[in-house]
């Protein structure tokens, strides 16, 4: 009778868990059909010629898209990769190749510490150093902002793809008599690149979703804009702006937005696995 | 080739290149310490009129928040922010366990990965498409089928539950902290996923040759020895949750007022920063936004610490076992 109740429980609680997974990962497919569903009579040959212009535009039903978005978000994410990756990788670097350092263990707790900010302050932040002291909003001021938000990624991603690189291939160089600089740069950033490429990717993809700090920094603008010093438009501030705004049309463009913003997330999210995937195969037939 | 080459040089020629590298290695990981210094520093010297006008306990303290007057509190965002991001954490946590024990305990390989590849992604969609989702599907949803229907029974049969629900409004405290809820969900479950991981196969083949039952292996012998991770996750998580902007801010209904009800409009920390951020003219208005900034960074940095200290911990207790 009690073995019988035991083998309930069992069974039950199966039955739970098995719906609690589908809970989480439910939500993921509705959020994708929707997206899909209610954009895609937003992607038009217009959506990528034109910008977006006054409300009036796309109330009178005249072609308006949202081009400066696209490539604004291309902008800023470029430049703030830009200036991330040095920082970032050099931090991993440091993490993983001189951990003796009296710098790494701070900078260790630090990553992390960062990688937990809300992008928010970073984009306060960036307002304090930046947009106050030069006097507007700037596409420069965005590209800072998401840079602070990249470079705590890059630099965990770096250090724990260049951590995972075995030890011997560094005492091999080292034993040949290489100078550690030429043992890190020619063996182990080759040995770890899968990873570094990822974790950059992952980086690449985190800015190009992120708003909060936009919003405080590069603004936003209406108009298709190249200039670094003044305002400049990315997608993600734009579908915030869109779906906030009372214009219907507004609307569907910002869900045409989504449909790009999710496509970019995912191909940047299948990449880096496909790398990483091949990267520990590599490293599994290394160690048997 | 190049190393190949570069090694055949003398000693002397060899010898600057590492000193080069290493000083570049470090002055640019400095950046990163730079980073974390002056973001405390300035935010907090931003936010220094506020602090001085007002006093920073008064600050924290005070319920009023009002521009027009000159008057600013930080209390009803603080209380905004703790209420979305522990009912996210209650709503979450329970799922997310659930699913890493599914995937690690009883999914087979394939199905495994599968839900892990999309949980995943569901971490790396942005806020912002969430939010558009939320706000234009799931919102009028929620009120249509939960909220009118709940305010309606409870105006008929309970009215003093009517002061704690409020009238019911498409955006409010109950969804923001739902989607909250989806959107850390993915963290919980990654970290509670490798916790109990982590555990080693001794301890559950103890359980079975006891006689267990899969559900007693996973109650005795997995959660018990994944108890620190769980918990170190379940705090990144918060903090997560915390720091989480703009689909709560498009969500919640900006209400700067005391007291929020459950289904009546609402602010936190974050989405006051989004929604004010960009209209403040007044001096003191934009450093008392400054100082709420100040406080974000204060909480979640405590909160980090405290996970960082649980792992380091753990990590130690692990070291010994080996």
């Amino acid at each position: 009778m009690i073995l019988k109740l035991r083998y309930a429980r069992d069974s039950v609680f199966r039955i739970m868990i098995a719906l609690m997974t589908i809970l989480v990962v439910l939500p993921l497919f509705i959020i994708i059909l929707y997206v899909l569903i209610n954009g895609g009579s937003a992607i038009r040959p217009d959506f990528f010629l034109r910008d977006l212009g006054s409300p009036i535009r796309a109330m009178t039903g005249q072609p308006s898209g949202l081009i400066h978005s696209i490539l604004g978000t291309i902008i800023i994410d470029l430049c703030a990769l830009f200036i991330a990756v040095p920082f970032g990788l050099s931090a991993g670097i440091l993490m993983s190749e001189y951990p003796d350092n009296p710098l790494a263990p701070p900078a260790k707790l630090l990553t992390s510490t960062l990688n937990g900010m809300p992008a928010v302050l970073m984009g306060l932040l960036a307002y304090a150093l930046i947009v106050k002291n030069s006097g507007g909003f700037s596409a420069i001021a965005g590209s800072m902002a998401l840079a602070f938000v990249m470079i705590p990624i890059i630099a965990r991603a770096a250090e724990s793809s260049l951590r995972i690189t075995p030890w011997s291939l560094r005492e091999n160089g080292l034993a040949l008599g290489l100078p550690r600089w030429i043992v890190i740069t020619q063996i182990v950033i080759p040995a770890a690149r899968p990873g570094l490429i990822t974790g950059i990717l992952i980086a690449f993809a985190r800015g190009a979703g992120e708003a909060a700090p936009l919003l405080l920094t590069s603004f936003g603008n209406n108009y298709l804009s190249f200039n670094m010093s003044k305002p400049m438009d990315t997608l993600p501030q734009r579908l915030y702006s869109l779906a906030i705004s009372p214009y219907k049309q507004w609307h569907v463009m910002g869900w045409g937005g989504a449909i790009l913003l999710l496509f970019f997330v995912i191909i940047v999210f299948y990449v880096g696995r496909k790398m990483t995937a091949g990267m520990e195969a590599r490293a599994e037939q290394k160690i048997h | 080739m190049t190393a190949i080459h570069n090694a055949k040089l003398p000693a002397y020629c060899r010898a600057p290149g590492d000193k080069v590298f290493k000083g570049l290695v470090i002055a640019f990981s400095s950046g990163i310490i730079l980073l974390a210094v002056s973001m405390a520093v300035i935010l907090w010297l931003e936010a220094l009129p506020t602090f001085r006008k007002f006093g920073f306990l008064h600050f924290i303290q005070s319920t009023t928040w009002d521009p027009v007057r000159a008057v600013h509190g930080a209390f009803p965002f603080i209380i905004g922010t703790l209420i979305t991001s522990f009912g996210a954490l209650l709503l979450a946590v329970v799922p997310a366990l659930g699913l890493a024990v599914f995937t690690v305990e009883y999914a087979p390989k394939p199905l495994a990965l599968i839900i892990n590849y999309t949980v995943d992604l569901l971490a790396s969609i942005p806020s912002v498409v969430i939010g558009l989702w939320a706000v234009f599907t799931f919102a009028p949803w929620m009120r249509e089928v939960f909220y009118l229907p709940i305010y309606d029974y409870a105006a008929a049969n309970l009215p003093w539950l009517l002061p704690i629900i409020g009238a019911p409004s498409n955006y409010n405290l109950v969804t923001a902290t739902v989607i909250l809820a989806l959107m850390i969900v993915p963290y919980t479950v990654a970290l509670a996923r490798d916790a109990i991981r982590l555990v080693p196969a001794d301890q559950r083949e103890a359980a079975w040759a006891l006689g267990a039952t899969r559900v007693e292996v996973i109650f005795m012998a997995v959660l018990p020895y994944a108890r620190t991770g769980i918990t170190a996750g379940i705090l990144l998580s918060l903090a997560r949750a915390l720091g989480e902007t703009m689909a709560v801010a498009m969500l919640i209904g900006n209400a700067n007022r005391l007291p929020f009800t459950l289904f009546g409009p609402a602010a936190t920390m974050p989405s006051l920063i989004i929604n004010e951020f960009r209209e403040a003219v007044e001096p003191l208005h934009y450093t008392s936004i400054m100082g709420i900034g100040f406080l974000l960074f204060l909480l979640t940095i405590c909160i980090n610490l405290l996970a960082a200290w649980i792992q380091q911990r753990l990590m130690g207790k692990q070291g010994r076992i080996q």
